[in-house]
C-alpha cells in the first residue's frame, strides 16, 4: 500500500509541476463552455411523435396521414389522457406529441377554426424548434387544401409548447455535451500521455524492473486523474447553474455517481490507447482521432442520432459518450431517476470493464 | 554464481545482436562489458533485468531464471539503464523517495549503501534532476538503483557523456560497493574503464571476443606494439599503412600505435623509412599493450 501511495504522489507531482497541461487541463472547461453557448441549426428525419386525439374525426385523421407519410416523422403511438404526454416525454424516445381538441372538425365547420397544440421535448432546443416548424407547415398545407374554392376560409391553428426547456435555451443542451467532451479528454488523453511519457522518456524500464505489478502502475496513472476529472465536472456543473442559470432537474447525487462511471470509462480508454501507442504524440494523437471525433459527431451531442444514416446509427451504439450524454440529459434537464437510466448505465459500466480487462491484458510486462 | 548465461542469443528483424553468449559472474565480483556502441551490450543487459526475452538459450540471476522467476529478479537486482531514466521534475530527494518506497524500504535504511554517493548529492537536494550537471545525475541514477541494497546491480553505460573527474569518483565507488558484497556487471565503451574491473568480456558485433581478467588480456598480446609519432599525424597514418611489413595502425592519443607482421622488425627501419617520405620530429618507441589495443587486434582478427 505504501508503494502505492508513493506512486500516487510521484504523480501529482508530475500533474503540478508541468503548468501548461494544468492550465489546458482547468481552463479548457471553462472557456468550452462559454465557447457553447451558441446554437446550430440542425436536420430532423424520422422523429418519433405521439398523438393524443380527442376528437377522432375525419379532419383529425386526414392530418395523422399527412404527417404520418412525411419522411420527417413516424407516428409512434396513440395516447388518450393528458396525463400521460409528460410519462411519454421521459421515457425519452417521443420528441413531440400532438393534441388534437374536443369537436376539432365541428369546431372548423361552426367556428372556421380549430386548434391543435404541437408540445415538443425541448431538452434539444434546435430540434423541439425545428419539428413545431415541420409541423407547422404540413398542417399550413392542408388548411390550404381545404380552403380550396372556399369563400370563408378555414382555419387551423397550432400552438406549440416546448416541454422540460420552455426557454428553449441551447445552452442546456450543449452543456452535456461539453461535460462529456471536457471528461473524455481530460481523462482518456492525459492519462494516455502520462503513460506514454515514461516509455518515452525511458522511466518505465526501471518501472518495469521493479517489484510494482502492472495493476498498481495502471491504478496509480489512473487515480490523481479521476480526481482531477471529478473537479473538472463540478466546475461545469457550478458553471452551468451559476452563470447559464441551468436548472438541475434530477438527484446531484446520481449525476455524480454517473459521471465518475463515465470519467472511469474515459480513463480506461486511455489505459488501452497507452498500450498501443508508443510516444506522447501518438497517443495524443490517437485520443484526438480515435475519441474526440466519434464524441463530437456521432454522439448525438450535435447531430441528433435519430438523423443519422442507419450506418452511423449503429456505429454510435458503440460510443460512450452516446449514452452518457442520454443520461446526463435524462437526469440534468429532465430530472429522472436511476429507474429510467438503469440500462445506459449497465451499457457503460459493461464497456469499462471490457476496455479495463483489455488493457490489462495488454500491458507489457517487458519492453517488446 | 551471480549471473550464469548459457547460449544466449537475441536477434531485431533477422540482425543477430547478441550471438551465442556464455558467461559466469562470480558474487560479489565486478564484472565489465567491454565494446563499442551496437555491440550488443545493451540488449544482453535487458535479457539479464528481464525486459527482453532472448531467442535461444536460458540465464539466471541471483539464482532465479529470467524468464520464469523475472518477479523474484525484479525484487533482488538494480538497474541503471544507458540513457538517464529519472523523474527530471522531481527533484534529487523526491526521486530517491520514490525508489524507495516502491521497492518497500526507506532511505534510512539503506543509507550507510548510499552514503558516499549522496553526501555529495545532498547540497542539491532540492534541485530537479533534470537540472543536474551529467556526473550529478549519474551519481543519483547510482543511488536510485541501490537504494534497495540489491543483490546485483546491473550498470549500463554508467559513464557515458560524464566528464573524465566524475568518470573517476564513479569508479571508485564501484570499487566500495564491491566490499559491501554488491556484484556488479557494468557495460562501457571506454577501453581505460576496462583495467578497472576484475574480470572484463570484450564483446562486438554480439559476439564475445575472450574474457578474462584484464592483466591476463593485455598479457596475451601476441605483438610487439611500437607507438609512433611525427610532426604530420594524417599523412603518418597513410604512409604506415602502406609500409610493407605492417599489421596494424591507429591512433592511440597523441599518438599512432603500430604492430608490424614479423618478429624481425626493427624500429630504426621505420624511422628511415618515414625519414625518407619527409617526416619529422619521428618517434617510434616500443610500448605496453593495453586492453584497447587487445581489442582492436581481437576485431580485426574476427573480421
Amino acid at each position: 500500500m505504501n508503494r502505492f501511495i508513493g506512486f500516487i504522489k510521484k504523480e501529482f507531482y508530475h500533474i503540478l509541476r508541468d503548468r501548461r497541461s494544468l492550465f489546458i487541463l482547468f481552463g479548457m472547461p471553462i472557456v468550452q463552455v462559454m465557447l457553447f453557448g451558441f446554437a446550430i441549426t440542425n436536420e430532423i428525419n424520422n422523429v418519433d411523435i405521439a398523438i393524443l386525439d380527442h376528437s377522432k374525426d375525419v379532419n383529425t385523421k386526414e392530418i395523422i396521414n399527412k404527417i404520418a407519410t412525411s419522411k420527417y416523422f413516424s407516428i409512434k403511438g396513440f395516447i388518450s389522457h393528458e396525463d400521460e404526454i409528460e410519462p411519454t416525454f421521459r421515457k425519452g424516445k417521443i420528441k413531440a406529441v400532438l393534441n388534437f381538441e374536443k369537436d376539432f372538425s365541428k369546431n372548423l365547420v361552426t367556428q372556421k377554426k380549430a386548434t391543435v397544440q404541437i408540445l415538443t421535448d425541448a431538452t434539444d432546443p434546435n430540434t423541439a424548434n425545428t419539428i413545431s416548424n415541420y409541423i407547422g407547415s404540413i398542417l399550413q398545407n392542408y388548411q390550404q387544401e381545404l380552403n380550396q374554392g372556399l369563400n370563408l376560409p378555414y382555419q387551423i391553428i397550432p400552438k406549440t409548447r416546448m416541454v422540460f426547456n420552455p426557454e428553449l435555451k441551447s445552452v442546456y443542451m450543449f452543456v452535456p455535451g461539453v461535460m462529456t467532451i471536457i471528461l473524455m479528454l481530460v481523462s482518456a488523453m492525459m492519462t494516455s500521455i502520462s503513460i506514454t511519457k515514461e516509455k518515452e522518456l525511458g522511466t518505465m524500464e526501471i518501472l518495469l524492473v521493479s517489484p510494482l505489478n502492472p495493476f498498481q502502475v495502471i491504478v496509480g496513472k489512473v487515480v490523481p486523474y479521476i480526481l482531477l476529472s471529478i473537479i473538472n465536472a463540478v466546475v461545469i456543473i457550478l458553471l452551468s447553474i451559476f452563470v447559464f442559470k441551468m436548472p438541475v432537474q434530477g438527484s446531484l447525487f446520481l449525476l455524480g455517481a454517473e459521471s465518475t462511471l463515465f470519467i472511469i470509462n474515459a480513463l480506461s480508454l486511455g489505459i488501452l490507447i497507452s498500450t498501443i501507442a508508443a510516444t506522447q504524440q501518438a497517443a495524443m494523437m490517437t485520443s484526438l482521432m480515435g475519441l474526440m471525433l466519434p464524441v463530437i459527431l456521432l454522439s448525438g451531442f450535435i447531430f441528433p442520432i435519430s438523423s443519422m444514416p442507419l450506418p452511423l446509427q449503429m456505429i454510435s451504439n458503440i460510443i460512450p459518450a452516446k449514452w452518457f450524454i442520454i443520461i446526463i440529459k435524462g437526469i440534468m434537464l429532465k430530472g429522472v431517476g436511476l429507474a429510467y437510466v438503469w440500462k445506459e448505465t449497465v451499457i457503460l459500466i459493461g464497456m469499462t470493464i471490457f476496455f479495463i480487462g483489455l488493457s490489462v491484458k495488454k500491458y507489457k510486462i517487458r519492453l517488446e | 554464481m551471480s549471473i550464469i548465461l548459457n547460449n544466449i542469443s537475441k536477434s531485431y528483424n533477422k540482425v543477430k545482436t547478441v550471438d551465442d553468449i556464455s558467461f559466469d559472474v562470480k558474487p560479489g565480483e565486478l564484472f565489465g562489458l567491454i565494446g563499442p556502441d551496437g555491440a550488443g551490450k545493451t540488449t544482453l543487459f535487458r535479457i539479464l533485468t528481464t525486459l527482453l526475452i532472448q531467442d535461444k538459450g536460458n540465464a539466471t540471476v541471483a539464482g532465479y531464471d529470467v524468464l520464469k522467476q523475472y518477479k523474484d529478479i525484479r525484487n533482488h537486482v538494480g538497474y541503471m539503464p544507458g540513457r538517464f531514466s529519472l523523474y527530471q521534475d522531481l527533484t534529487v530527494e523526491e526521486n530517491l523517495n520514490f525508489f524507495a518506497t516502491i521497492f518497500g524500504t526507506t532511505i534510512a535504511e539503506n543509507y550507510d549503501l548510499i552514503k558516499d554517493i549522496y553526501v555529495q548529492l545532498e547540497p542539491f537536494k532540492d534541485r530537479r534532476a533534470g537540472k543536474l550537471s551529467g556526473g550529478m545525475k549519474q551519481k543519483l541514477a547510482l543511488c536510485c538503483a541501490l537504494i534497495h541494497k540489491p543483490k546485483v546491480l546491473f550498470l549500463d553505460e554508467p559513464t557515458t557523456g560524464v566528464d573524465p573527474v566524475s568518470r573517476k569518483e564513479f569508479w571508485e565507488m564501484l570499487k566500495r560497493l564491491q566490499q559491501k558484497d554488491i556484484t556488479i556487471l557494468v557495460s562501457t565503451p571506454y577501453m581505460d574503464e576496462a583495467e578497472l574491473c576484475d574480470r572484463i568480456a570484450l564483446i562486438t558485433n554480439g559476439k564475445i571476443l575472450q574474457i578474462n581478467t584484464p592483466r591476463a588480456i593485455i598479457a596475451s598480446f601476441p605483438k610487439k606494439i611500437f607507438k609512433v609519432r611525427s610532426s604530420n599525424t594524417y599523412k603518418l597514418i597513410e604512409d604506415l599503412r602502406i609500409y610493407p611489413d605492417i599489421h596494424s595502425a591507429y591512433p592511440f592519443g597523441e599518438y599512432l600505435h603500430f604492430t608490424p607482421k614479423s618478429e624481425a622488425f626493427r624500429p630504426m627501419d621505420l624511422t628511415r623509412y618515414l625519414e625518407e617520405r619527409q617526416h619529422r620530429d619521428i618517434e617510434v618507441k616500443e610500448t605496453v599493450a593495453t586492453i584497447e589495443d587487445t581489442f582492436m587486434d581481437l576485431s580485426k582478427v574476427n573480421e
